[in-house]
């Protein structure tokens, strides 16, 4: 099963930022449940929030990862903040930015702003089409081999799978 | 930057409001991170970001909040902190009271040192 909520990787400056691109399809099935047809209302589909920021917890999760060569196991440890201004519809293009603030040995704070670009809105010009100001998320991810409680995990990184690997190569990052 | 006790005292509390999402009034001095405001583990090394950026220090890892004291086994025995590791946590934690502490010792008491006191005199300690 693919678990990966970004499709392609923009841009990565190491330690510094990332941005990440999700088209979002009405052939992913979950929008076809939410929110699904009922007596009172026609389908609404709409991408739920919480995949909205796993994307950027993923977009965020691989620029800390990166500024350590994936060294690091990287785990999202903390959601602080999660701001939604706006949904997020089919047909809409998802812009995951993705800040890194600090890292350190036991891990790492980013700031991410989600952004859409609204095709249905730009059948005139089609180039000319505004991003919208969807989401502003603050995370925090642990270094977990650096834990306090002393936990030893496996040796070989479970987080930064072949997937991953393939997503970056695939966008020119590896 | 001079700041008086009170104005980093105002500083910290606007910390931990946006690191742990707690209110206003439960942001007192003798408020414990962990048994009051709920902290966690992860909260920790939040903390010590948002503080390095808020009053522009640096706070080396397990200076704020002492790593691999509870582990040694010459620190903690029968689940009560030693002479030995009550002296290594006093160097260590010269921001910290352990007035209460002494007279317990056990380990599950060590959170209550973890006050926002600590972190005030801790802060106003870097500051010089």
């Amino acid at each position: 099963m693919r678990w990966i909520w970004i499709d392609r990787i923009a841009q990565l400056e190491k330690a510094k930022s990332c941005i990440a691109v999700k088209n979002v399809s009405m052939a992913e099935e979950h929008l076809h449940d939410h929110f699904a047809e009922t007596d009172d209302h026609p389908a609404i589909p709409v991408m739920p929030a919480s995949l909205v920021i796993e994307g950027m917890a993923q977009t965020a999760g691989i620029l800390v990862g990166h500024a350590r060569d994936f060294r690091e196991k990287v785990i999202l440890a903390k959601i602080t903040k999660a701001v939604f201004h706006c949904s997020v519809f089919p047909g809409q293009t998802i812009f995951h930015v993705a800040t890194l603030e600090r890292i350190d040995d036991s891990g790492a704070s980013a700031t991410g702003k989600v952004h859409v670009i609204d095709h249905t809105q730009s059948h005139a010009a089609p180039t000319s089409a505004e991003k919208l100001h969807v989401a502003d998320i603050e995370l925090m991810f642990s270094h977990i081999d650096q834990n306090m409680s002393g936990l030893e995990f496996p040796d070989h990184n479970f987080v930064f799978t072949d997937q991953f690997m393939d997503l970056l190569r695939n966008s020119g990052f590896a | 930057m001079s700041l008086t006790q009170d104005e980093v005292f105002e500083k910290v509390k606007e910390v931990l409001i946006d690191a742990l999402g707690v209110d206003d009034d439960e942001v007192t001095a003798d408020a414990t991170l962990t048994g009051d405001l709920g902290a966690e583990s992860i909260d920790f090394l939040d903390i010590v970001f948002r503080l390095e950026k808020e009053f522009d220090i640096k706070i080396p890892q397990g200076e704020l909040f002492p790593d691999n004291v509870l582990q040694n086994p010459d620190y903690v025995q029968d689940g009560k902190v030693t002479d030995q590791g009550m002296e290594v946590l006093k160097e260590r934690m010269p921001h910290a009271n352990f007035d209460d502490f002494e007279s317990d010792r056990s380990i599950e008491k060590v959170a209550e040192i973890f006050t926002v006191n600590a972190v005030v005199k801790f802060v106003s300690m870097k500051l010089g």
